[in-house]
């Protein structure tokens, strides 16, 4: 018993980080995978959605209904700045990041300004159960289910339906797409409005587990970069695994060291993929199978 | 034929003539004498304020060697470094760990400044091995700097117990590292104490001045040159038969070594260094004073650091929370309206209107 009762808590412990890292750096993974694009203001939207959640919830919506309203108010966020802002930068991805970082600085201060240095959450829901004398929150086992379905959905979204098809077309070869009567310009929109919409899904999964404070997205941050930079450009083949893996490393590392070292761990992991497979793991992925 | 004599002499030469080069805006007479007005009135400017503005004056200078290490690394080799904070913390904390440990006796402060900075700089090269050998390029440089400096911050921010500590100092966790004393030069008669004032003061004017001039004979050098050729074609230079990976890693490596000078003067001018020097708003403010000044010319990251400094304290008397917000704003204008940076818009300008001529 108590051997199951250990490899429970591990397992746990994997899952949770590898729900964290899927579902932050789902949006950043989208972005910048469609459109090469690094979305430095990631974190803000994840806020934006947490905040319009929180809210929300506390308005008496029911929580998922919140958490979708989240999505959709950063998505339509994210919609509005690609066409002030990053619509003109797609051939100057080094400008497009720093505009975004303007963005960032922006939005945690004008949220700073505004509704002040903290903002009251929504607490956990759905209690915890007893896994052999230790209780583990069940709505971490939740977030385990999203980041699952959400891999999922992404990949019937980009893989089996029409908007995927145009989406992949226009990324590939934007000028063909265009001649064959797709309007680029809206599917650049629209898929940034989808990254956006996914950090805002990410900030209202995780807004009942955080202090609600307009920093928060810098929380997220560095481990959502961390997942895209090892995975590489393609999010399926790149974005998941990596997830894995540095899931693993980080649970592996913090179970045994502490949170401190798991970070480190990470940031050690990604210097040596970068010496390693410069192309992340979706490159050395695509390049022995082709 | 060279005669041994005149040898060291042409090589001056040399060296002075590339002071104006291809790779730095401003030559002629009429650039080196407004340079000198500058100087001159720099220099002067003590004379009429207390010593509570020229402390602050130079607070300023502190800030310009980062700026100048980052339009290197950015403006000139393309690199763009999001993490030139943790050259400048890791420089920090080095100062201070040192001047605590060995006492401000003897000039061992400048030894430890100099320590520091070799530090920091060999950070700067150790993580620019990893990335530009490993052929990352891009944006991925970015988010590795980021990351590194965040990581670094995180890690300071938690040493706050008392088993962290280095010799006789603590590194004290969130709350930063105090009490570390001032730069002092040994004189005789008693050594000399840089408080924030006039003669701290001379002597950040006296580095900016030998930084910038340094800065300006390196970057029309060979080496400059290259910098700037793998920027717009980097296939081209390897294809000529150039390591691209070690000039890269060279340019970012002095680029994080003037990012630790700035941190190590920093923490000798305010005697302290806290972890948030690393976190993301610090770190977004020398992309901020490099993108508006223009990054691709070194006069104009120095001018436009300098201008970008004061008007982010003044914004910060009239209204501290909204500077952020402002320096957010100019840096969208920029990038949306002015890429190449509002001096070196305004420079063009008026070289145009000078020259008359329409280039």
């Amino acid at each position: 018993m108590a051997l199951f009762q250990s490899v429970f808590a591990m397992l746990y412990q994997f899952g949770d980080t590898f729900a964290f890292l899927v579902i932050s750096c789902a949006g950043l993974a989208v972005i910048f995978g469609m459109m090469g694009v690094i979305n430095l203001a990631h974190g803000e939207f994840i806020m934006c959605g947490a905040y319009v959640t929180a809210s929300a919830a506390r308005a008496g919506l029911p929580l998922p209904l919140a958490i979708l309203t989240g999505a959709l108010v950063a998505g339509a966020v994210g919609m509005v700045v690609e066409r002030l802002v990053i619509r003109h930068l797609y051939h100057r991805p080094l400008d497009s990041i720093i505009a975004t970082w303007g963005i960032s600085l922006i939005a945690t201060q004008g949220v700073l300004i505004v509704l002040g240095s903290t903002m009251q959450g929504v607490g956990t829901p759905l209690g915890s159960i007893d896994v052999g004398g230790r209780s583990y929150s069940l709505y971490r086992l939740v977030l385990m289910a999203c980041a699952l379905g959400l891999l999922g959905g992404l990949y019937m979204l980009f893989y089996h339906s029409r908007f995927g098809v145009i989406a992949r077309a226009t990324i590939q070869k934007p000028q063909m797409a265009n001649a064959l009567g797709v309007n680029t310009g809206r599917m650049y929109g629209l898929t940034f409005g989808l990254g956006a919409a996914l950090a805002g899904l990410a900030g209202g999964l995780y807004a009942p587990t955080m202090t609600m404070v307009p920093t928060m997205g810098a929380t997220f941050i560095v481990e959502s970069f961390v997942t895209v930079v090892v995975g590489g450009a393609d999010i399926f083949v790149g974005a998941a695994p990596a997830a894995a893996i540095l899931a693993l490393i980080k649970a592996g590392l913090t179970a045994w060291y502490g949170q401190l070292f798991g970070q480190i761990g990470l940031l050690v992991t990604v210097i040596l993929v970068i010496r390693i497979l410069p192309g992340g793991l979706s490159g050395w992925l695509k390049g022995t199978t082709r | 034929m060279i005669s041994s004599e005149t040898a060291p002499r042409s090589r001056t030469r040399s060296l002075l003539a590339r002071l104006e080069g291809p790779q730095t805006m401003g030559r002629g007479p009429a650039f080196w004498v407004a340079a000198t007005v500058a100087v001159a009135a720099a220099a002067a400017y003590p004379l009429m304020a207390d010593a509570w503005t020229v402390g602050n004056a130079a607070y300023f200078l502190i800030w310009t060697f980062m700026a100048m290490g980052l339009g290197v690394v950015w403006g000139y080799a393309g690199a763009l470094s999001f993490g030139q904070t943790a050259f400048f913390g890791l420089a920090g904390y080095a100062y201070g760990v040192i001047t605590l440990n060995l006492g401000a006796a003897y000039g061992l402060t400048l030894l430890a400044l100099v320590l520091a900075v070799a530090i920091g700089g060999l950070f700067a090269l150790v993580i620019g091995y990893f990335m530009f050998y490993g052929r990352i390029q891009g944006v991925f440089i970015g988010i590795v700097t980021l990351s590194v400096t965040l990581v670094l911050e995180t890690f300071m921010a938690q040493t706050a117990g008392p088993q962290w500590r280095i010799g006789e100092a603590r590194l004290n966790g969130f709350n930063g590292m105090s009490g570390m004393p001032p730069l002092t030069l040994p004189w005789f008669g008693g050594d000399i104490v840089l408080y924030p004032g006039p003669s701290l003061y001379y002597l950040l004017l006296g580095l900016v001045v030998i930084c910038y001039l340094g800065l300006r004979i390196m970057l029309n050098s060979p080496f400059g040159n290259v910098l700037v050729a793998i920027r717009e074609n980097p296939h081209r230079v390897g294809m000529l038969g150039y390591d691209v990976r070690l000039y890269q890693m060279l340019a970012f490596g002095i680029g994080g070594a003037f990012a630790a000078l700035s941190g190590a003067l920093y923490t000798a001018w305010g005697q302290y260094i806290t972890p948030s020097s690393m976190g993301l708003t610090s770190a977004a403010l020398p992309i901020v004073w490099v993108a508006v000044g223009g990054r691709r010319d070194i006069t104009a990251t120095l001018i436009g650091t300098l201008i970008v400094l004061a008007g982010f304290q003044t914004l910060t008397i009239y209204g501290s929370q909204y500077a952020l917000v402002v320096m957010g704003a100019l840096l969208l204008v920029t990038v949306l309206a002015a890429p190449e940076g509002l001096i070196v818009a305004a420079m063009t300008l008026m070289g145009r209107v000078f020259r008359g001529s329409k280039r």
